[in-house]
C-alpha cells in the first residue's frame, strides 16, 4: 500500500485508486461533481483540484486534478493549500454563474450535492453581473421532472444513462455554453433505470416527479431501512413518509446488492401504499355483497369464533410476497398440513427445484456484485430485465469486463472511464441470450437466439453435454440446435469465471434444469461457475425455504374435494395464480373466505371477513432474496385505521383463540426466533438487523427522523393542541421521532438499521461515502443481510440429476406454446397499482410471430381467443418479428393471467368480435 | 466613639435623600402607560404576529419551501407543497401554532420571498389556546408588507404563466440547441 501524505499527514492508501477516491476514503473533505464511484473520473468538472509537490522542497507545487491522478508512492498533496483552494472556489463561481434562483423551488434542495459543494469549496458571492443561459424543459414521462437550467455539464448523466445503463434516448447536444441533456424530443425516457438520474444528476435537472407532486424536503421526511418488494433481486431502499403517506423510495447502498443503483419499479412502485383501493377498516360481508365495517375488537372475536367452532376445518394460503414472520404464524395457526404455500403448482415444483439445485453446492450463487466479475454469461429462457431488472443493469456492467482486461493489458487504470471505453470500442465480454421474445440485453449480447422454453431447455441440456458429456444429451437434436450449442458452450469453456442465468419467468421446469446442468457442467471443468436463479417475487424462495421444498401449493388445495370452514388466505390475490373456474368452484365448498391483505383486489372482494393488512412501508418483515439473503424491512410509519402488519393479525388471532401453539410468542423478533429455531435453513435469520433490544453506544433508539425534522408543534394542532406523545415503536430498535441515535456521529447506526443517509456538510445520498470502509466498496459496518444458503462442497453425481428432455416444440395448428411476456411496469401484481406505473403498463396482448400471424389470419391491434380451462381469454394481437414461431407470448400479470399461467400450450383463433380499444385516427407519433 | 457618630450622620443624610425622591415622585406625573386605552409606538421591524404577504400580482407570494419551518427553533410553522396550473408552488396549507410560538423572527429571516413576516401587532390573547392556532386563511394577508415590489418569480428560472424561460431577471433567451453558430 503505497503513503502519500496530506497537508503534512501520512496516510496508507490503495494502490489502484485515483486520488480522489483516495482521500474521499480517508474521510477528507474535496468537492467533485463528475467523477462518480461507479462509473470513474473523466475529469469534465475540475472541481477536485488538489495541489501535487514534487518533491519536500518543492514549495509551489502544481494543480491536479485529484480525480485524474493516480496514487502513487510518497506523493505530497495539499487540500488547504490557497492555490488549490482558490482554484476551486473559482470553478465552482464559474458554474454557478448561469444557475437559477431555484433553490426555493428546487426539489433537490436540501439534498442537493451541488449546494454541498458550493458550500465546501467556499463560493457565496456572485461577481457575474452577465445574462444567464437559459433552456427550455422536455416532458420526460410521469416518473422525472426535467428542468434544464439548472445543469453544470457535468456529463454524468449521460455517462450513466449511456454508458453505464445502456439507454439510448438521453444524450447531450448543442454546442458550447449551449449543451443541452436531454431527448431529441419530448416523450418517455425507455431506460428502466431512468429514475437513477435522480440520485446521479448532482442537481435538480432530473427530480423524482411523483415526489415532487407532495413535495417534502429531505429533512422531513421519516425514512427507513426497507427492502423492496418489486421482484426477488431484494435490493435495499430507504422508504420515507410524511402526513402518513409513502412520499418516496430513495436507494439504500448495499455493496453485494443494489450498490448505487435501483430499477423503476422498485423506485416509483412504492405508489399503491397511499392507493384509494387500500383496504384501512376491518370489513365483514353482509348479504348485499357489501361491507359493513366492524372494530377490530369485533373482529378478532368473529375470526377465532369461526375457527375454534368444534370440528371446523380450517385451511391457510400463504404467499410469496409477504415476509417469512407472516407465512410462519399462518403456518403455525393452521398446522403444517393445513398450511399451502400460495403458489401455483407449477410455480412450486419450479423454485422448490431451483431451491434443491441450489443447495447442492454444484455453483456459487453470485451476489449482484460478483455477478459484475462474469467474463461470460449465459441467459436461459429468462427476460431478465423485466424480472429482474437490476440484475441486467449488473450485467450491463459484466459485458465490460472485456474492456478491463485490455486496459490493464497496457496498463490503464480502471477507474480512468473515457479511455477505458475508448481502448475497448465495441469489444464486449460475451454474453448469449436464449429466450422467447425480444430481449432488452440484445444490445449487449454476441449472440441471441429465440426459442419457446421447452427448446431453450434442450439447448442448454445440449450445452451441458457438449462440456461434459455425462450430463444427458437430447435424442433428437436438429443440426441447428447442434452448432448453436457447441458455440455457446466453446464460449463459456474460454471464460474463467461463467455465469448461468435462468429462472422460473418461463414457468418451465426443464430450462430451469437445463440451465444447472451447464453451471454443474463447467463447474467440472474446473470454471469457476456461477448459477442465478431468478424467482418470480420478493419471499418466494423465503415461503419455499419455510417449510424446506415441501410446502403444499394450491392446486393441491383447489383439486382437493373436502369442504371447508375457514380458509384464511394471506396477502394473496388467487385469481392471478389459477383460473377463475377453479377458484370459484373451490370457493363454492368453503363457508369462510377470511382474506388479510393490502388492497381491494378479486380475491378481497369475495371475502366474508377482510382484514387490512399492513404494506412493506408500514410494518416489519424478513424476506429471502434470489440468493438466499435474508434482509429485514422496517416500518417507516405507523398505518392509519385498523391496518397493522399481517403478522401482528395473527398474534391476536392466536391471542383471542386461546391457542397454546404459540406458546409466549407475543412479540416480531419471537416469531424471527421461532423461525430460526423451527427451521435449520432458517436459523440465520435472526442475524438479518439487530432484535428490538439494540440500542447505539449512547443507550438510545434509533431515530427515524433527521435531527432537523420541522413543524413538530403544529402538525397536529388543528386537530388538538395537546401534541401527542410521539407513536412508540416496540417492534423494532428504531424509534418514530428525532430523538435517539442519528447519523451526526458515524459509527452510531448499524447498517441495517440505517434509514437514510446524512453526514455534516454531506445532505445528498452521496453521503454514504462516508460510510464506507474504502470508497465505493462495502459499508464500515458491513452489508446488511445474511445468507442463509451456504455453499457447501458439491453433491456427488450432479449429472445423474436432471434427465428428463423435453420433445422438440412444433407448431400444431393453432396450438401453440403459451409463454409469459414480462413487463417491469404492470406484471408486478402492487406496484402495478403505482399511479405513476400504471400510466407506464401496456395493454394486455398475445404476440406472435408474423408467419404465426398470417396462419392464424390476424394483424396488429386484431384480437385473438383461446379456450382454457373453461374460460375464453381474448386479448389484442401483437405481431413481432422476435417471438419465437412456436409460441404466444402473453403480457403476464396485466390481464387474465390467472387462466394463462396453467397452461403450457393453448389452441388460438382469430376473436371475430374483438374490438380494439386504441383509439383511431393517431398518428405515429402518438404510439 | 467617632465611628459611632460618623455612621449616624450619614444615615441621617440619605435618609433625608429617600424623602426627598419620595416627595419628588408624588408629584411628578406618573410612567405607567395606560394600555389599551393609550397605544404605545412599536417600530415596524417589531417582532410580533406572523403574517404571510402576497406578490405584487397578487398572488401567493409563499412557494411553500419549508425554510421557515425548518429555522423555527420552536417546530411550530407546518406547511404542504403543491403546484397550481400555472406551474406556481404553493403552500396547500400552512399552518402557525402561535401558542408555541417565540417571536423570535427566525422564519422572516430564512424566508427567500419575503412571504413570511412579523408584525408589530403583539395582542393574541385566547381564553382558549386552540384559537392560538393561525391556518393559511388567517395568516395571509392582501399586500406586500414590509417589501413592497418584490417578487420572487421574476428572479426565479422556473417558468410559470406569463412568465416563460429568458424573461427572469437577468436572463438570456432560451438556448437554441440546433444552432451551429460557435
Ligand atoms: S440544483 Fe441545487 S443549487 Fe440548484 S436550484 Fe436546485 S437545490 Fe439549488
Ligand atoms: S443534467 Fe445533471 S448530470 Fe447531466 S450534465 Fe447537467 S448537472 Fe450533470
Ligand atoms: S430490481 Fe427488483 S428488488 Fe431491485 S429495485 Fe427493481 S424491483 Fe426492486
Ligand atoms: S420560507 Fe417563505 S416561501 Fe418558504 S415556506 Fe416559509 S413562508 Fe413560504
Ligand atoms: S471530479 Fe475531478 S474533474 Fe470532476
Amino acid at each position: 500500500m503505497p503513503t502519500i501524505i496530506v497537508d503534512g499527514i501520512s496516510y496508507q492508501v490503495d494502490a489502484n485508486d485515483n486520488l480522489l477516491e483516495a482521500l474521499l476514503g480517508l474521510g477528507l473533505d474535496l468537492p467533485y461533481f463528475c467523477w462518480h464511484p461507479s462509473m470513474g473520473s473523466i475529469g469534465s468538472c475540475r472541481q477536485c483540484a488538489v495541489i501535487q509537490y514534487q518533491d519536500e522542497d518543492d514549495q509551489q507545487g502544481r494543480l491536479v486534478m485529484s480525480c485524474m491522478t493516480p496514487v502513487t508512492e510518497g506523493a505530497i498533496l495539499s487540500i488547504d493549500a490557497e492555490p488549490a483552494a482558490e482554484f476551486r472556489s473559482a470553478v465552482i463561481e464559474n458554474l454557478m454563474i448561469n444557475h437559477p434562483h431555484d433553490c426555493p423551488v428546487c426539489e433537490e434542495g436540501g439534498e442537493c450535492h451541488l449546494q454541498d459543494m458550493t458550500v465546501m469549496a467556499g463560493h457565496s458571492m456572485r461577481h457575474y453581473k452577465g445574462l444567464k443561459t437559459t433552456h427550455r424543459n422536455q416532458y420526460l414521462g410521469p416518473l422525472l421532472n426535467h428542468e434544464m437550467n439548472r445543469c453544470i455539464a457535468c456529463y454524468r448523466c449521460v455517462r450513466y444513462y449511456q454508458d453505464y445503463a445502456g439507454g439510448t434516448d438521453l444524450a447531450v447536444f448543442g454546442s458550447r455554453g449551449r449543451v443541452y441533456f436531454g431527448r431529441h424530443e419530448d416523450g418517455v425516457l425507455q431506460s428502466e433505470f431512468a429514475g437513477n438520474l435522480v440520485e446521479v444528476c448532482p442537481t435538480g435537472v432530473f427530480t423524482d416527479k411523483p415526489l415532487s407532486e407532495r413535495y417534502t424536503r429531505k429533512w422531513d421526511l421519516q425514512s427507513a431501512p426497507a427492502v423492496c418488494t418489486g421482484c426477488s433481486m431484494g435490493c435495499n431502499i430507504s422508504v420515507a413518509e410524511r402526513y402518513g403517506e409513502l412520499r418516496r423510495i430513495h436507494n439504500r447502498y448495499n455493496s453485494e446488492v443494489n450498490g448505487y443503483f435501483l430499477c423503476d419499479r422498485g423506485r416509483f412502485g412504492g405508489g399503491f401504499v397511499n392507493h384509494e383501493d387500500r383496504i384501512r377498516r376491518c370489513g365483514v360481508r353482509n348479504a348485499s355483497g357489501v361491507y359493513d365495517p366492524v372494530s377490530k375488537q369485533q373482529m378478532l372475536e368473529k375470526v377465532s369464533a369461526l375457527i375454534s367452532a368444534a370440528g371446523s376445518k380450517v385451511v391457510a394460503i400463504g404467499s410469496p410476497r409477504a415476509s417469512l414472520e407472516s407465512n410462519h404464524l399462518l403456518g403455525k395457526l393452521v398446522g403444517r398440513e393445513n398450511f399451502y404455500s400460495g403458489l401455483s403448482g407449477r410455480e412450486q415444483s419450479i423454485i422448490n427445484a431451483i431451491y434443491a439445485i441450489q443447495q447442492t453446492g454444484g455453483a456459487r450463487i453470485p451476489t449482484l456484485r460478483e455477478v459484475e466479475a462474469a467474463d461470460a454469461v449465459l441467459i436461459l429462457g429468462e427476460d431478465v430485465t423485466n424480472t429482474s431488472a437490476r440484475l441486467a443493469l449488473s450485467l450491463r456492467q459484466t459485458v465490460r469486463n472485456r474492456s478491463k482486461e485490455m486496459a490493464n493489458q497496457i496498463q490503464i487504470p480502471l477507474w480512468h472511464d473515457a479511455a477505458v471505453r475508448k481502448l475497448a470500442q465495441d469489444e464486449k465480454s460475451p454474453l448469449v441470450l436464449v429466450t422467447a421474445s425480444e430481449d432488452r440485453l440484445e444490445d449487449v449480447s454476441c449472440l441471441t437466439h429465440r426459442a419457446g422454453p421447452d427448446d431453450t431447455a434442450r439447448i442448454g441440456y445440449a450445452i451441458a453435454n457438449i462440456i461434459d458429456n455425462r450430463y444427458s444429451r437430447p435424442a433428437d437434436l436438429t443440426d441447428n440446435e447442434q452448432t448453436l450449442a457447441a458455440s455457446i458452450a466453446s464460449i463459456l469453456k474460454n471464460a474463467e469465471k461463467p455465469l448461468i442465468i435462468s429462472g422460473s419467468g418461463s414457468l418451465n421446469l426443464a430450462v430451469v434444469e437445463a440451465a444447472a446442468n451447464v453451471a454443474w457442467a463447467l463447474k467440472g471443468e474446473n470454471k469457476d461457475s456461477g448459477l442465478i436463479y431468478c424467482v418470480p417475487e420478493c419471499n418466494s424462495l423465503g415461503v419455499t425455504m419455510l417449510h424446506d421444498g415441501n410446502s403444499n401449493n394450491l392446486d393441491d388445495l383447489l383439486s382437493g374435494s373436502d369442504d371447508i370452514d375457514v380458509a384464511i388466505v394471506l396477502e394473496n390475490d388467487l385469481y392471478r395464480r389459477a383460473g377463475s373456474t377453479a377458484i370459484n368452484s373451490w370457493l363454492g365448498k368453503v363457508k369462510n373466505l377470511v382474506v388479510i391483505d393490502q388492497l381491494d383486489n378479486p380475491t378481497a372482494s369475495v371475502a366474508t371477513l377482510v382484514l387490512p393488512a399492513a404494506s412493506f412501508a408500514e410494518t416489519e418483515g424478513t424476506l429471502v432474496n434470489y440468493e438466499g439473503r435474508a434482509q429485514r424491512s422496517f416500518a417507516a410509519f405507523l398505518p392509519q385505521g385498523d391496518i397493522q402488519g399481517s403478522w401482528q393479525w395473527l398474534l391476536d388471532i392466536a391471542d383471542q383463540v386461546g391457542t397454546q401453539k404459540f406458546g409466549s410468542i407475543r412479540q416480531f423478533d419471537q416469531v424471527t426466533e421461532d423461525i430460526a429455531a423451527q427451521n435449520a435453513a432458517l436459523s440465520g435469520v435472526t442475524k438479518a438487523a439487530p432484535d428490538a433490544s439494540y440500542r447505539s453506544g449512547a443507550g438510545q433508539k434509533i431515530a427515524r427522523m433527521t435531527h432537523r425534522a420541522s413543524g413538530r408543534t403544529a402538525m397536529v394542532a388543528d386537530v388538538t393542541m395537546y401534541e401527542p406523545q410521539q407513536p412508540v415503536d416496540n417492534t423494532s430498535a428504531l424509534a418514530f421521532t428525532m430523538e435517539g441515535a442519528n447519523l451526526i456521529k458515524p459509527g452510531e447506526v448499524p447498517s441495517s438499521l440505517t434509514p437514510y443517509i446524512w453526514s455534516p456538510g454531506w445532505n445528498s445520498n452521496q453521503a454514504i461515502i462516508k460510510f464506507q470502509a474504502e470508497t465505493g466498496g462495502a459499508l464500515t459496518d458491513s452489508d446488511p443481510g445474511v445468507r442463509l444458503i451456504a455453499t457447501a462442497s458439491p453433491v456427488a453425481d450432479l449429472h445423474t440429476r436432471h434427465t428428463t428432455i423435453p420433445a422438440i416444440t412444433r407448431h400444431q395448428g393453432g396450438s401453440l406454446q403459451l409463454v409469459p411476456g414480462y413487463h417491469l411496469f404492470g406484471s408486478e401484481e402492487l406496484s402495478a397499482y403505482s399511479k405513476a406505473i400504471a400510466e407506464l403498463t401496456p395493454r394486455g396482448y398475445f404476440a406472435v410471430h408474423p408467419d404465426v400471424a398470417g396462419q392464424l389470419g390476424v394483424a396488429d391491434h386484431d384480437g385473438l381467443e383461446t379456450q382454457i380451462n373453461g374460460a375464453n381469454v381474448q386479448l389484442e394481437v401483437v405481431v413481432s418479428e422476435s417471438v419465437a414461431r412456436q409460441c404466444v407470448v402473453y403480457s403476464y400479470g396485466i390481464d387474465a393471467t390467472g387462466e394463462l399461467v396453467h397452461e403450457k400450450r393453448g389452441t388460438f383463433k382469430k376473436a371475430e368480435s374483438w374490438e380494439s380499444s386504441r383509439p383511431s385516427n393517431l398518428i405515429m407519433s402518438d404510439r | 466613639m467617632i465611628k459611632g457618630i460618623l455612621d449616624l450622620i450619614r444615615n441621617t443624610f440619605t435618609q433625608l435623600i429617600t424623602l426627598k425622591m419620595v416627595l419628588h415622585h408624588t408629584f411628578s406625573p406618573p410612567d405607567t402607560v395606560q394600555y389599551p386605552e393609550q397605544m404605545p409606538y412599536l417600530p415596524p421591524r417589531y417582532r410580533a404576529r406572523i403574517i404571510l404577504t402576497r406578490d405584487p400580482d397578487g398572488e401567493e407570494r409563499c412557494v411553500s419551501c419549508n425554510l421557515c419551518a425548518v429555522a423555527c427553533p420552536v417546530d411550530c410553522i407546518v406547511l404542504q407543497k403543491t403546484e397550481s396550473e400555472d406551474g406556481r408552488w404553493y403552500p396547500e396549507f400552512f399552518r402557525i401554532n402561535f401558542s408555541r410560538c417565540v417571536m423570535c423572527g427566525m422564519c422572516e429571516e430564512a424566508c427567500p420571498t419575503y412571504a413570511i413576516q412579523l408584525t408589530p401587532d403583539f395582542e393574541m390573547c385566547e381564553y382558549d389556546r386552540s384559537n392560538m392556532v393561525y391556518e393559511k386563511e388567517h395568516l395571509l394577508i392582501d399586500g406586500c408588507g414590509k417589501y413592497p415590489g418584490y417578487s420572487f418569480w421574476n428572479v426565479s428560472g422556473k417558468t410559470i404563466s406569463g412568465k416563460d424561460k429568458g424573461e427572469a431577471e437577468n436572463e438570456a433567451e432560451p438556448v437554441d440547441v440546433r444552432s451551429l453558430m460557435p
